[in-house]
């Protein structure tokens, strides 16, 4: 069964909330209505939105690392958000695994949002249902636009390519791979919620080095030295004695 | 979480409701087996028909909780597997019972004990519903106990009891005194239960960190930016903004104005007949509930808080 999911590199993220604003674009303009945004140009400016990229610092100064972390919905395969919505408004659907809200069927009870450890799912303001990321369900399947960007908003924003897409049931998909192979985790798994989404760690760039491997150490200039009567040991010898000398 | 005065005045409003039916069935219930003495038909009419009244009221604050009060009809829709769902249709058939049973005291109906006998079952189921809507979310831990249920059904019998004490006083004096012994019992038991809920909640160790949320097993993680600068439904919706301090007065607050000072208030109006000090028994004990409900709500640490630490 298909399980449509993100797959999020938190090694490449740079933090330049692309992902943001072009899942704002895409979603206000679409045709579930706008994502409201109270007093945007006040001093509380306040809205809705399905993405958020995150700040974080790991470490103590001066060894420390920034990671930019964006959080959406993760999908989950057992979404605990599903099953406490009393009207079957949050659902989960089979063919893909999408987690949506019908905006139509919501009371704005707000107890989906509470038994969701993520936090990502918010109230709209003016319409007053909840709201969370559909995955771009509206446009991933629409033939009327080029098949390269029936992909989510965010991840055809993203410049670094830290957003990948894709089913994670498919053995072989590029995400599928990507978890396998390069370390991919899930959120708070202590809750069992199984999300879809996954996270790929940031890695620090290393080289081991050995001395040796920069400053050969079997020259003849260095070994023939240590045997007397050698040019190398005279070459040596006459060197500390002008260096004594000096 | 952020204490929201809907939730709070409904849970509060429906467990007296239910406390008082209660107290209401078991003496009609005595009385027709011959086991106490009858009281006045006005004691009965009166209970029932508050305890319809209470459970309105906290009909009508749920209301106050949605977003699209419009639609509430819909919410029935999931019994199958949300607790909300049961309880609101388990709210308005026992609501609807309790007025049948008022009704049928009324008119002196053959059917009164048995209307009365769904009432009681759909009263119980109803205080299983209130409580497994927040026992059921496991990971807000503060929450996810038995404990919980068994809260809510003591503090709504001991504040119905209560009030079914100041009615016994104006109605039917002969029931003041066995009803205040119960009333009294009730807040005692319940003091019990909410003292240990408050145990095990400072005892509990969060299973979510910082490291979990984000998945970086270090020690030091610190949160520098959350994704807006004024704050979101996430900051509105799951934190109190209260200081420690202020969490602590309420605690104190319930903890005394919910169970000592009514369980006295309620002894001696019911030792010295008087209504009035009945009355500020129950007005107390409900501002307490008030408090209680606000701390339950307030003391509940949501894990998606820890996304959400600092604002930039």
């Amino acid at each position: 069964m298909t399980q449509l999911a993100l797959v999020i590199d938190l090694n490449v993220c740079v933090g330049c909330h692309a992902c943001v604003t072009s899942c704002k674009e895409w979603n206000t303009s679409g045709v579930a209505g706008f994502l409201t945004d109270e007093n945007p140009y006040g001093k509380d400016p306040t809205g809705t939105f399905f993405n958020r990229v995150q700040t974080y610092e790991v470490g103590a100064f001066p060894d420390t690392e920034t990671v930019h972390f964006p959080k959406s919905c993760l999908h989950c395969e057992d979404p605990p958000c599903v099953p406490v919505c009393p009207t079957g408004a949050s659902y989960k659907r089979k063919e893909d695994g999408i987690v949506l809200v019908d905006y139509d069927k919501c009371i704005g009870c707000k107890y989906c949002a509470w038994a969701c450890p993520y936090g990502v799912r918010e109230l709209d303001e003016k319409q007053q249902v909840m709201k969370k990321c559909t995955l771009c369900v509206d446009r991933i399947y629409d033939t009327a636009i080029p098949e390269a960007q029936r992909k989510p908003a965010c991840v055809t924003a993203c410049p670094t390519n830290a957003r990948l897409y894709g089913d994670v049931h498919d053995e072989h998909s590029e995400v599928s791979i990507a978890i396998r192979e390069r370390g991919g985790y899930a959120l708070m798994p202590e809750w069992g919620t199984a999300p879809a989404n996954h996270y790929l760690p940031k890695r620090r760039s290393t080289c081991a080095v050995a001395d040796d491997q920069v400053a050969r150490v079997d020259t003849a200039r260095v070994t023939d030295a240590a045997v007397p009567g050698t040019l190398a040991a005279l070459i040596a010898e006459a060197q500390a004695a002008a260096g004594a000398g000096r | 979480m952020h204490p929201a005065w809907s939730v709070i005045l409904f849970t509060t409003l429906i467990g007296v409701a239910q406390g008082l039916f209660v107290a209401v069935y078991a003496i009609d219930i005595g009385a027709r087996l011959d086991l106490i003495a009858t009281p006045a038909r006005a004691f009965f009419v009166t209970g029932a028909a508050l305890a319809v009244a209470f459970s309105a009221l906290g009909l009508l604050a749920s209301f106050w909780h949605l977003g699209r009060p419009e639609r509430a009809w819909r919410a029935a829709a999931m019994w199958r597997t949300s607790w909300l769902s049961r309880e609101v249709i388990v709210l308005p058939a026992f609501t609807a019972s309790v007025a049948a049973y008022c009704f049928a005291l009324a008119t002196d109906a053959v059917w009164t004990p048995s209307i009365g006998l769904l009432a009681l079952v759909l009263c119980l189921a109803l205080f299983v519903c209130t409580g497994m809507i927040y026992a059921c979310l496991k990971f807000l831990q503060e929450w996810a106990s038995p404990l919980t249920l068994v809260n809510y059904f003591l503090l709504g019998c001991a504040s119905g009891f209560n009030l079914a004490t100041l009615l016994a006083s104006l109605l039917a004096p002969r029931f003041t005194e066995p009803l205040a012994v119960w009333a009294v019992g009730f807040t005692t038991v319940a003091l019990g239960v909410r003292a240990a809920m408050l145990t095990r909640n400072a005892r509990l160790r969060p299973r979510s960190t910082i490291q979990t949320a984000i998945g970086i097993r270090h020690p030091n993680v610190q949160q520098k930016a959350q994704g807006s600068m004024g704050g979101s439904f996430n900051t509105r919706e799951f934190m109190h903004g209260r200081s420690r301090h202020f969490l602590r007065s309420v605690k104190w607050t319930f903890l005394v104005l919910a169970f000592p000072v009514p369980a006295a208030l309620v002894w001696i109006g019911a030792t010295t007949d008087a209504s009035l000090v009945l009355g500020c028994a129950f007005v107390v004990q409900y501002a307490g509930l008030l408090a209680e409900r606000w701390f339950f709500f307030a003391q509940a640490n949501h894990p998606q808080n820890l996304y959400y630490q600092v604002i930039s």
